[in-house]
């Protein structure tokens, strides 16, 4: 009864009718436009790198494109991407299983273990290696971590395995410090700080009433992590690993600079290999063939394939690991 | 307020008067891009601030890329159009191109031998053997026959290669498929080529093969040698055709030019006849349309005069710019057969390069 006026006051300052009758209508259709909008720009740009790439895919066939070994744009003018293909994939998924442990670790110290002040100063410093723009890694990948791997590990490496297991040479390729295992380092210290990030918040959002349940029963702190936050926040760490795994797969100049790009298979753990965002950035300038142009093009169209299917694998993976009502 | 406006349209009115303003923009190649930035600032002065050029250094590839595209006025590249191209541009456009040489730059071999202080020499069979992967340490029989009196070390040999397409990778390949039978057969020419030895490293640009070079012990690589002077790498001599070990310092790198020019200055100056000639030198070329008309980047004859006659300054009086830039100035008598190419210029039919020119 009380209420009434109220309502009338509410009806009294009634939306003008166009809101009424088509209000909702236009910010659904204006939404669904943003929404497909994103649809055909994804599709679009899929369709025109193949296009672009087209000439070339078409000369050496959709797997041959894909599985072939040799590139050579100078005298065959002969086009085979298998060895930058297997180069993004070997480097992205070492970095991502040398990554993962570390950022994991920071996550669990940050969020459980360490006082406040120092895990704020942790995570100011992961979230500044985060914004570090690429070529700066890249620089000191050159000039500071390629040489200093070199002194520690490649040298002595490669000296021990050629008095001790000549067998084991052939594995280890050339020690000159750039390399394969050199832009895994790079690439895992870049990618560090996304799962980082994602972890700690995945850890932060475990509910208290769980943990404390669980420290009623007279768990240990070890035994919470492993019983209780891990199993809650996986779902959490394996997005951040994802987002890892993504930046991995585009990751260009960093990796481009230190890596050796070279493409003669097979790859050594020390030697020269190459990546697909690499090739593309450093051939695109002075591609003046058209047949090298087009291939360039086409390594962009199965970088984006590859990206496609990790990203819907990953999305699938994610659904799975997600507990109770974190569930779709 | 009147006033002010009449006052503000006559200021504007004096400010553009005489000449209109004429703004050009150029593309492609980065390795002259110094020396253009040069060119074009102290052209803003000689033009009372009338003709501004934009030039972007995309690279040669894009250079030529925009060209034929005519999105750019110019275009820049540091090896000129093939005889395919040459037809398909004139067929397109109706025009043919012309490839004007205003610089020499020269490509040496760069290294990193701790314990050696001489000026190592090379020639272009012991380069192509390096770089193939078959010589495979430092003292090789090959390169001691030719450093006689160098101790050279026991060390491996890392081999050091542009990964990035390159027009320096274009005049070293160039070089070296001239000199190696086994090399043309294998590598080939190219601004990204297949490299084939085990022991080598891509570094991306000139600062990254000279990084690797530096950081590595026992590493050959090679660079524009503008780049390796200004940044005190340690480079070789090369053996030129007529037998001399030749160090790349200018005037060597101008000497390579003289060999008889074809008429449209398309020619290769690698292993270069010349008997004084650094071997590993290129010339890099402005890349113009003959009937400027025909390149849509032009909108009026005002236009293209400017342009042709900036292109005249630029192979004659502001030639005097390379060398303090530590590049090297074209010869006498490329310049003759850049101004005769100008000359050729013609915009709707009117002959503005002879009549710029004077000949």
């Amino acid at each position: 009864m009380q209420q009434a006026p109220v309502q009338s006051s509410i009806i009294k300052q009634q939306p003008s009718a166009i809101y009424r009758v088509l209000g909702d209508r236009i910010f659904l259709s204006v939404v669904l436009l943003l929404a497909l909008s994103i649809v055909a720009l994804t599709l679009g740009l899929g369709y025109y790198l193949y296009l672009g790439g087209s000439q070339t895919i078409n000369k050496e066939g959709f797997f041959g494109f894909l599985t072939g070994t040799t590139w050579d744009p100078a005298l065959k003018l002969e086009f085979g991407i298998w060895p930058f293909v297997l180069g993004t994939l070997i480097t992205s998924l070492a970095a991502l299983v040398v990554s993962v442990p570390v950022a994991l670790a920071a996550a669990i110290f940050t969020a459980e273990y360490a006082p406040r002040w120092l895990a704020g100063f942790i995570n100011y410093l992961v979230d500044l290696m985060a914004a570090v723009p690429s070529v700066v890694y890249g620089i000191w990948g050159i000039f500071v971590l390629a040489p200093f791997l070199r002194e520690i590990i490649y040298l002595p490496a490669f000296l021990w395995a050629a008095e001790n297991a000549p067998g084991l040479s052939p594995f280890l390729g050339n020690p000159a410090g750039y390399g394969m295992f050199t832009g895994i380092v790079i690439l895992s210290s870049m990618i560090i700080p996304f799962t980082a990030a994602l972890s700690r918040d995945a850890i932060a959002l475990v509910p208290a009433a769980q943990r404390e349940g669980a420290y009623a029963l007279g768990a240990t702190r070890w035994e919470v992590m492993q019983t209780v936050i891990l199993p809650y926040a996986r779902g959490g760490v394996f997005a951040g690993a994802m987002l890892a795994l993504g930046r991995a797969l585009g990751e260009t100049m960093a990796v481009a600079m230190v890596i050796g790009n070279g493409n003669i298979l097979p790859y050594t753990l020390f030697g020269p290999a190459s990546t697909m965002p690499a090739v593309i950035a450093l051939e695109m300038k002075e591609a003046v063939e058209d047949l090298h142009y087009s291939a360039i093009i086409g390594v962009g169209f199965y970088l984006f394939l590859i990206a496609f299917i990790v990203n819907a694998a990953a999305s699938y993976l994610l659904n799975k690991l997600k507990v109770g009502d974190q569930r779709a | 307020m009147r006033k002010l406006l009449i006052a503000t349209t006559a200021l504007l009115g004096l400010a553009s008067s005489g000449l209109a303003q004429v703004n050009l923009t150029g593309a492609g190649a980065t390795f002259p891009f110094p020396v253009l930035s040069k060119y074009f600032d102290e052209y803003l002065r000689v033009s009372n601030n009338q003709v501004r050029v934009n030039y972007q250094s995309i690279g040669s590839g894009g250079g030529q890329r925009q060209f034929i595209e005519q999105t750019v006025h110019f275009g820049v590249s540091d090896n000129p159009f093939n005889d395919q191209q040459m037809a398909d541009i004139r067929r397109n456009t109706g025009s043919p191109a012309l490839n004007i040489p205003f610089v020499l730059g020269a490509v040496v071999p760069t290294y990193n031998l701790p314990g050696v202080t001489q000026r190592l020499n090379f020639n272009g069979e012991v380069l192509a053997d390096i770089f193939l992967g078959n010589i495979k340490t430092w003292n090789d029989p090959a390169i001691a026959a030719l450093n006689s009196g160098v101790r050279l070390p026991a060390l491996p040999i890392t081999v050091v290669h542009r990964s990035d397409g390159s027009g320096t990778t274009f005049v070293w390949t160039d070089f070296l498929s001239k000199v190696s039978p086994e090399w043309a057969q294998k590598v080939g020419r190219g601004n990204s080529v297949n490299w084939i030895p085990a022991n080598k490293v891509g570094g991306r640009g000139n600062e990254g093969v000279a990084g690797v070079v530096r950081n590595t012990p026992g590493a050959i690589g090679y660079n524009e040698v503008t780049y390796a002077i200004q940044n005190r790498i340690q480079f070789g001599a090369v053996q030129n055709r007529a037998g001399r070990f030749m160090v790349a310092e200018l005037p060597a790198i101008t000497a390579a030019a003289n060999v008889v020019l074809p008429g449209d200055a398309r020619v290769s100056l690698t292993n270069t006849q010349a008997v004084d000639g650094y071997p590993v030198s290129s010339f890099a070329y402005l890349l113009v349309y003959e009937q400027l008309d025909k390149n849509k980047a032009f909108k009026s004859e005002a236009e293209a005069r400017a342009f042709v006659q900036l292109l005249k300054w630029m192979v004659t009086d502001a030639q005097k710019f390379n060398e303090p830039l530590t590049y090297a100035r074209i010869t006498d008598a490329a310049e003759a057969r850049a101004l005769a190419m100008i000359s050729r210029i013609t915009f709707q039919g009117k002959p503005i390069g002879r009549e710029i020119v004077g000949r």
